[in-house]
């Protein structure tokens, strides 16, 4: 895809924002994404990549191109804007425009680490986003929402790691949105050459908790042979929001990917995840963790494909429903032939709180290699009765102990990610959204 | 292995590829419009109400996709045009063994029925292509009131019962293939068990297909009254022959209150057969419904037992065992639809891929909303012998509500390398081993098939096994 990416003129438009369906392209060069959008049909129910969700939330009608946010709004997501204490570097995004970078550490900038909004990157290192930018297509049924990122986006992070490069400290990314029925289009690449290692983490957000608006997002991770690459993607959308996120991550030789979906937000969200296993001895971590309540549906799609031998991939989603929400989980091993010594695991648990929340599972296996060790398993159940009477016999109200439960369930997730500031951080997301809750 | 036991086992390979040539009374000719339909019905006799039952049944089929959308494009080389729909010697199914025309007593002596009969079988039904030659149920069964007929027998005789349960647990437009069995469908059995009878022998029936082309679309209707019991045995085979033949069942279980089904399939069709079977069962409360189910023959089989639980306490199982061979697609499964509190439901399937055989797990759970205690449990375990053999598993799990717990869990695996060793250092060779690995795997499963299956199954799986080593 050869996309060109103009950078934005920080300018105050008066004029009414356009409707996002008749808007067409961001910008010259991006043509071609917007008439394969508007060429791909929305998802019918009938199909087996859109089965179980509710294809009819889907309408992009309502939704506005956004628009840049005032100098009191910048003032005050600048100020919401709280990462981790320590972090190496972060970028503030809103309304797909960016409002601060700071580098904060050293590393970032003498080891040769490219750390670039995204219009600037492609100015700066166009061979590079040649090379990597959306270059794995969308196969889990999000083609048309991939297509309509690539047509909208205007900026992002790009994170080049160079060869045998550690950064220690996280990379962070926030992402606002602002203003009823806007949109944004987040988007990460993060290349991490030979051996390089770094941990990114991004913050979806919205200024107004409960305003409608449309966010699809797109995170592509690439780990040259020996890379680590840890991402966390903490999406805390309004309540009221439609939002996609298309992820694909290639793990070379001997590489090892983690990835950590936390979904809090939105009213419906659809989450692509794919891993491609491409080369001997790539590994692949899967986290989500999902705390749903109300009306929302939280659909997420995962495909593990090992692509080459002797490599391995662990997946783990757990999803907590409380009222009238839906989760769909369909997920999918593929062992291609020839993918010999693969060691693939799946698991997908469900809690539910309440007597109208509905959990979907659709854990899919395709083994084309014989000498492989292929497991998967869902689970759906409630809180044990015994646990919660344990608990509330030492004097914790129903309430906290059910809470209780639901934190312990959901931290097992969160400790795979082995990185005790972030999971503290994600632990403390999910709190705010219990104390949000009723 | 010895070369003895080799041909031994050579000769049993062939037991059910011979074929007579028949002299067919009738003979719908090829191809299907609602002229087909008519000759089937004027051929049977059949009542009115049947006649528009079919034709409707033929619109929908006409007007169904196929369902290519999740299922295998295999599908797409069934020509429907080219297929036979009926096919009948003509005579009323015969109450005694020497009535039955010699060449198809024939055939039926070396499937081995009548020695079976003769054993211990409460009744025998017999399918030869599209009718039924040979019913019998021994006295003691017939006495306690249990009916025991052909499909076509049964709405004929027994309106008042068949009307009442006929096309309600598969309705015709369930799926495309069973709208074409309703429209066309043509002997099965019909079994109906009064309230607190429990038969004590299995039932059974054995189904051939002898002619090229054709297409058999049996019908089986099974209800148990109050508090009986039955168990019911079909096997199947077919010789093979150059181009690709069909096999279009539907099969509906009816177990009222208390009452227990158990339905037993050893598919053994050849290698050229599409089976696309529906079954499904509707478990009344505190009924239990089992269906045993174990493919090993056809090209491509679809066939996903379900159970509706439709009263309180009532089970649901599902025991799948599935072999797929070269050129073979097994894709199989399980339904169970929870529809009342404190029903449950067990599922457990084993599969195992040989050369380039395909096996797939395809299953679906549904636990709807505001039903308390109940409970599923999937288990799928996949064996794959070669490199290049295929498996693949797509289940579907819904839950709602705080009441109920749904647990799934699979696993793939090759057979270990160093048990093979394990036993070829006790002198057995390679393909032994491997034999008594896979027989192994499937034991607890067999094991909870009547004797003389288990025995055959166990059979069939070494002759599979034959040749996949190395």
């Amino acid at each position: 895809m050869s996309t060109v990416l103009l950078e934005e003129e920080m300018t105050d438009t008066p004029a009414a924002p356009a409707r996002l369906l008749s808007a067409g392209p961001a910008a010259p060069g991006q043509e071609a994404a917007w008439e394969q959008f508007t060429k791909i049909p929305l998802p019918a129910r009938t199909d087996e990549r859109w089965r179980f969700a509710n294809v009819k939330d889907l309408d992009l009608t309502p939704y506005l191109q956004s628009q840049a946010v005032d100098e009191t709004t910048r003032e005050d997501l600048l100020a919401r804007s709280r990462g981790l204490e320590k972090a190496a570097g972060r970028m503030v995004f809103a309304n797909d425009q960016l409002l601060s970078r700071e580098v904060l550490s050293e590393s970032l900038t003498q080891l040769g680490v490219v750390w670039l909004p995204l219009e600037q990157a492609l100015v700066e290192y166009p061979d590079l986003l040649q090379q990597y930018f959306m270059r794995e297509e969308a196969i889990l049924g999000g083609q048309k929402f991939a297509a309509l990122h690539a047509s909208q986006v205007r900026t992002g992070m790009l994170l080049f790691v160079p060869r045998g490069i550690e950064i220690d400290l996280p990379v962070e990314a926030f992402h606002w949105l602002h203003g009823a029925n806007s949109s944004c289009f987040p988007h990460t690449l993060i290349i991490a050459e030979e051996r390089a290692k770094v941990t990114v983490v991004d913050y979806y957000e919205s200024s107004d908790a409960n305003a409608p608006g449309l966010a699809c997002a797109v995170n592509d991770l690439w780990l040259g042979a020996g890379a680590q690459v840890t991402y966390i993607c903490a999406q805390n959308w309004s309540k009221e929001a439609l939002a996609f996120q298309i992820n694909a991550t290639v793990v070379g030789r001997d590489a090892h990917a983690r990835s950590l979906f936390a979904q809090l937000g939105a009213r419906h969200v659809r989450s692509e995840s794919v891993s491609h296993l491409r080369a001997q001895g790539g590994r692949s971590d899967m986290l989500a963790v999902t705390v749903a309540d109300n009306a929302q549906e939280v659909d997420a799609r995962t495909f593990q494909i090992h692509e080459a031998p002797n490599t391995s991939s662990d997946l783990l989603y757990k999803n907590s429903l409380d009222d009238t929400a839906r989760t769909i989980f369909s997920g999918l091993i593929r062992v291609d032939p020839g993918a010999q010594m693969t060691d693939a695991y799946q698991k997908v648990r469900n809690l539910l709180l309440s007597d109208d929340a509905e959990a979907n599972s659709a854990p899919g296996l395709e083994i084309e290699a014989d000498n492989v060790r292929c497991t998967h398993g869902a689970t759906s159940g409630q809180i044990e009765q015994e646990e919660l009477f344990y608990l509330m016999s030492r004097g914790i109200s129903k309430r906290a102990a059910q809470r209780l439960i639901v934190n312990g369930f959901l931290q097992e997730v969160i400790d795979r990610l082995d990185q005790p500031e972030i999971g503290a951080q994600l632990a403390q997301m999910v709190q705010a959204k219990f104390a949000a809750h009723r | 292995m010895p070369t003895e036991e080799l041909n031994q086992l050579a000769i049993d390979r062939t037991r059910g590829d011979f074929r007579y040539d028949v002299q067919y009374q009738y003979d719908a000719g090829t191809g299907l419009t609602h002229q087909t339909i008519d000759y089937i019905v004027d051929a049977k006799g059949e009542p009115d109400w049947i006649r528009d039952w079919r034709h409707k049944a033929l619109d929908v089929f006409l007007s169904k996709p196929m369902p290519t959308h999740w299922a295998s494009k295999d599908l797409e080389n069934i020509v429907f045009d080219n297929i036979r729909y009926y096919l009948a010697g003509g005579q009323k199914p015969s109450r005694s063994w020497e009535d039955v025309p010699e060449d198809m007593k024939r055939t039926f002596e070396r499937l081995g029925i009548p020695e079976q009969e003769r054993k211990f079988l409460a009744g025998v039904e017999a399918q030869f292509d599209s009718e039924a030659v040979y019913s019998n149920i021994k006295k003691a069964v017939g006495e306690q009131g249990v009916i025991f007929v052909g499909s076509t027998d049964g709405l004929k005789n027994h309106p008042e019962i068949f009307r009442k349960w006929f096309g309600k647990v598969i309705p015709t437009g369930d799926n495309k293939f069973s709208a074409l069995n309703s429209a066309v469908f043509s002997g099965g059995s019909f079994i109906y068990v009064p309230p607190g009878v429990k038969v004590k022998h299995p039932l059974q029936a054995y189904f051939r297909i002898n002619a090229e082309n054709f297409g058999q679309f049996e019908r089986t209707l099974i209800i148990a009254d109050e508090g009986s019991e039955v168990m019911y045995m079909e096997g199947c085979t077919a010789p093979k022959f150059e181009t690709a033949t069909l096999h279009s069942a539907v099969v509906e279980l009816v177990a009222l209150k208390g009452a227990k089904i158990q339905y037993v399939t050893v598919q053994n069709w050849s290698p050229n057969v599409f089976n696309l079977v529906t079954k499904r069962a509707i478990a009344h409360e505190e009924a239990e419904v089992k269906w045993i189910d174990c493919n090993i023959g056809s090209r491509l089989t679809m066939k996903y037992p379900g159970v509706v639980l439709k009263g309180r306490k009532a089970r649901g199982e599902v025991v799948s065992i599935a072999l797929a061979n070269d050129g073979q697609h097994q894709d199989t499964g399980a339904k169970m639809i929870h529809a009342a509190d404190e029903t449950t439901s067990n599922i457990v399937s084993k599969s195992i891929s040989i050369g380039k055989g395909r096996a797939t797990y395809r299953g679906l759970v549904h636990v709807p909303k505001h039903l308390k205690g109940c409970k599923n449990n999937t288990e799928c375990d996949a064996l794959l012998i070669n490199s290049t053999a295929r498996t693949d598993t797509y289940p579907a799990i819904t839950v709602r509500g705080t009441g109920n717990a749904c647990q799934h869990e699979a696993s793939v695996s090759q057979i270990s390398a160093e048990q093979i060793f394990y036993m070829q250092q006790r002198g057995l060779t390679e393909a032994q081993a491997m034999s008594l690995s896979v027989n192994g795997f499937v034991n607890d499963l067999v094991r909870q098939f009547p004797m003389e299956y288990s025995v055959e199954l166990k059979r069939l799986i070494d002759l599979e096994m034959e040749g996949s080593v190395g």
